[in-house]
């Protein structure tokens, strides 16, 4: 059996399916934002499959700059967390409902 | 050969990152988001883009788990073991995965194939490990401008990093 595009399209599909049911059940902070990384994955899996089957590079160029770009999100996202966990000692997105109204 | 592998890094990738989403312990979920990123640095050698598997794994299993490992253990994060689920987010969860999943078959049903396999499709470079010079010729000529505005980036993200996390001394209103 050969391995056309739509096999990456689909594994990637379910890899962002599966972050954004973590995004939607779990309630610490810390696991939301590893699903969140894991949609981000997800799009740089379709970007890559792409630039393999049209035969340009320019996709994964993309996902190069999203690589960068995720890195230095991460890095300012958990020093959000870190700043919150100072404030309230807590991580869980169900003790965070101040702006709930 | 390559349908094999394509296929033990798809599955291994979506059961790891599956292990991501169900595990209670936080250390459990990044170990297994970890393996997943892994795969996934395979499943892109098998697409033939090995400077960015090398970046996943450097940039992504490397530096970005160990900063995500870091603060599970500086925060100390309890696993939520004695929390029961909650229906009503797993309920919706569940939905919108399987609206997603509905909307994936519909939409990738109409992606044009056009007969091409990955057996069939020479490589963008013109050859083996050609990926990384073309990658970085076009980053250099066509695409320099977004190379540097990206330099910048980072520099503004440490700068705020930094801002955000250091403690405040004597500094009334801010908390």
């Amino acid at each position: 059996m050969d391995i056309t595009l739509n096999h990456y399209l689909f594994a990637a599909g379910f890899l962002f399916i599966l972050g954004l049911f973590g995004v939607v059940v779990r309630r610490d902070l810390l696991t939301v934002y590893m699903s969140l990384e894991m949609m981000l994955n997800a799009a740089n899996l379709t970007l890559v499959a792409f630039s393999r089957f049209n035969k340009v590079l320019d996709g994964q160029i993309m996902v190069f700059f999203i690589i960068t770009v995720a890195a230095a999100e991460v890095a300012v996202g958990l020093a959000l967390i870190v700043a919150l966990y100072r404030a309230r000692q807590t991580t869980k997105v169900t003790d965070l409902t101040t702006l709930k109204f | 050969m390559e349908a094999l592998f394509f296929w033990v890094f798809a599955v291994g990738m979506l059961l790891s990152g599956l292990s991501v989403v169900i595990n209670r312990n936080p250390v459990a979920s990044a170990l297994s988001l970890v393996v997943s990123m892994c795969f996934l640095a395979a499943l892109f050698v098998t697409l033939g883009a090995f400077f960015l598997a090398t970046v996943q794994v450097l940039v992504y299993a490397g530096a970005v788990m160990v900063l995500f490992l870091f603060i599970i253990m500086l925060l100390d994060v309890k696993s939520e073991e004695h929390v029961r689920l909650r229906w009503m987010s797993f309920l919706l969860g569940l939905a919108l995965a399987v609206f997603f999943s509905y909307e994936l078959s519909l939409v990738l049903r109409g992606v044009p194939q056009g007969g091409a396999t990955l057996s069939s499709i020479p490589q963008a470079g013109g050859g083996l490990l050609d990926d990384t010079r073309e990658l970085g010729r076009l980053l250099f000529t066509k695409y320099l401008l977004p190379f540097q505005v990206v330099g910048v980036l980072l520099l503004v993200a440490t700068v705020g990093v930094v801002l955000l996390s250091r403690k405040d001394e004597g500094k009334p209103g801010v908390k």
